[in-house]
């Protein structure tokens, strides 16, 4: 450590739009705070004063529990103001755009938007006409960069270094704004990432970024140090992708004869909410090697890291 | 603009004052029998183990220190160009109804010293805070701040600068006054 210098790295962005616009040094960057505010939130007094002149609103165009919570938890924890949103009671109903809603928001002083909207892009154009700091909290179908950073803290945690690990998504990458996040942040860490699940619900593009796909689920299971199981979205599924989830457990659910069977342990990984008995077994989810919750514990300081960095850019 | 460098504590001079600030500690502290030592991080630290080392020597006892980091509590958050990153809060002691010795390498502003207090009292509620400082900058404070033990007073310009330089192994190497000189 060079002791004569005080480290004053920052990010190469102003806006958290999604992983792919980020580098390898602003994920470290991140988990390197993230490190700090996790020993914070597991003392007595869980709150700093960093952020106590800032100002963010949560702009929820579609439901989301935990996101929140746990966006809501970083930010408060920072002393940040917090204001929130939902579209569903709220004027988009009436009509609104979605520039005039934000404009409408950000003239009461806003100085960051952490927005989850259904539209891909969504961020990227709001970006482009806003002044306020932007943190994508899922756009559609396409990124959730948050979720993946916490996923990748996590793993890290627990593996050391990623480079050369082996990790397979399971499940609905179709569907899954997650996925992708996750494989342009685990590839820019260094991993190896594939997916497996019923062909109907594996994007067809998705060897372009270099991610091929497993059939069979026991074979994934055996080739990777982490499975992130994935919810199946039956709320997303206009047409049936699979015959029944009976059957989709049966191909491609994670129980417990399927992990002993394999030659050594393997963390498990699921974002949440889980279907019990569906995607994963309660055994499995309920177990030790499960890290389902230290990912929930990881979400809070990685949201708080990620919002002091973008923070910090901010110059009044 | 050039900088000129005048070294202010050299290697001996340091020695001395370590051995009297830890006599200085041991007089008022009732030969540490509820007193820790907590350190400014980053280069309060490497003071607050200097002494830790010597009260040992002089006590024979173990002698309780930590380090605190103040990142989250300064007030100069985004007036900066770049961010300020965080570096390691160590308190693995409770410091609550502890008589603490805040420790640091320079006392200028106040500044910091403000920030670590509000760092400290995030961890619980002290009996007492003293603070200990090598170099006190005097007549430049911002806040009403004063070290209770200080190694050397020195006279600066608010466009000079103090540095302690610690090698690589973190042993004390001296003192310099940085001046700018406008030719």
């Amino acid at each position: 450590m060079n002791i004569n210098n005080m480290q004053t790295k920052e990010l190469s962005v102003d806006h958290l739009l999604g992983i792919e616009h980020i580098t390898k040094d602003d994920i470290q960057l991140i988990f390197e705070v993230a490190d700090s505010f996790k020993r914070i939130i597991n003392r007595p007094i869980k709150k700093v004063p960093s952020l106590r002149d800032i100002t963010i609103a949560n702009l929820f165009f579609e439901n989301s529990t935990r996101t929140k919570l746990s966006f809501e938890l970083a930010e408060k924890r920072l002393s940040a103001d917090v204001v929130n949103f939902s579209a569903s009671n709220s004027s988009v109903k009436k009509g609104e755009t979605l520039i005039d809603t934000v404009n409408n928001i950000l003239s009461m002083k806003v100085d960051m938007v952490v927005m989850r909207h259904p539209s891909p892009g969504a961020h990227e154009f709001l970006s482009r006409h806003i002044d306020a700091k932007i943190i994508n909290a899922g756009d559609g179908t396409h990124e959730h960069p948050t979720q993946a950073l916490l996923d990748a803290y996590s793993m890290r945690e627990k593996l050391g270094d990623l480079r050369g690990k082996n990790i397979v998504i399971v499940g609905d990458v179709l569907h899954s704004r997650v996925a992708l996040s996750n494989i342009f942040c685990l590839q820019k860490l260094g991993a190896n990432v594939k997916v497996c699940g019923p062909l109907t619900l594996i994007p067809k593009y998705l060897h372009e970024l270099g991610v091929e796909t497993i059939k069979n689920i026991e074979e994934a299971l055996n080739w990777c140090d982490v499975a992130n199981v994935l919810r199946i979205q039956l709320e997303r599924q206009d047409i049936k992708f699979f015959p029944s989830i009976r059957e989709y457990s049966q191909q491609f659910g994670i129980n417990k004869e399927r992990l002993e069977k394999l030659g050594e342990e393997i963390v498990i990984m699921h974002p949440g909410p889980i279907n019990r008995g569906v995607e994963i077994t309660s055994d499995v989810a309920d177990s030790k090697q499960a890290i389902i919750l230290d990912q929930v514990e990881n979400g809070v300081a990685v949201r708080m890291a990620i919002i002091y960095l973008l923070a910090s850019k901010i110059h009044k | 603009m050039s900088a000129s460098k005048k070294e202010i504590l050299n290697k001996k001079a340091f020695e001395v004052s370590i051995s009297r600030l830890s006599k200085e500690l041991i007089e008022n502290h009732d030969l540490f029998n509820n007193s820790v030592i907590v350190g400014v991080q980053p280069r309060g630290v490497f003071l607050a183990n200097r002494l830790q080392k010597e009260l040992q020597k002089l006590l024979k006892k173990d002698i309780i220190a930590g380090a605190i980091d103040t990142t989250f509590y300064r007030d100069d958050f985004r007036r900066k160009e770049s961010p300020l990153l965080p570096s390691v809060t160590n308190l693995d002691f409770t410091i609550e109804d502890k008589r603490v010795i805040l420790v640091d390498d320079v006392l200028f502003t106040g500044r910091t010293t403000r920030a670590a207090m509000d760092a400290l009292l995030a961890y619980g509620r002290p009996l007492s805070i003293d603070l200990l400082v090598l170099i006190d900058r005097r007549f430049s404070r911002s806040l009403p701040i004063q070290a209770d033990h200080v190694g050397l007073y020195v006279d600066t310009l608010s466009t000079e600068k103090v540095e302690v330089i610690w090698d690589e192994s973190e042993n004390f190497e001296h003192v310099v006054l940085i001046k700018n000189e406008e030719k």
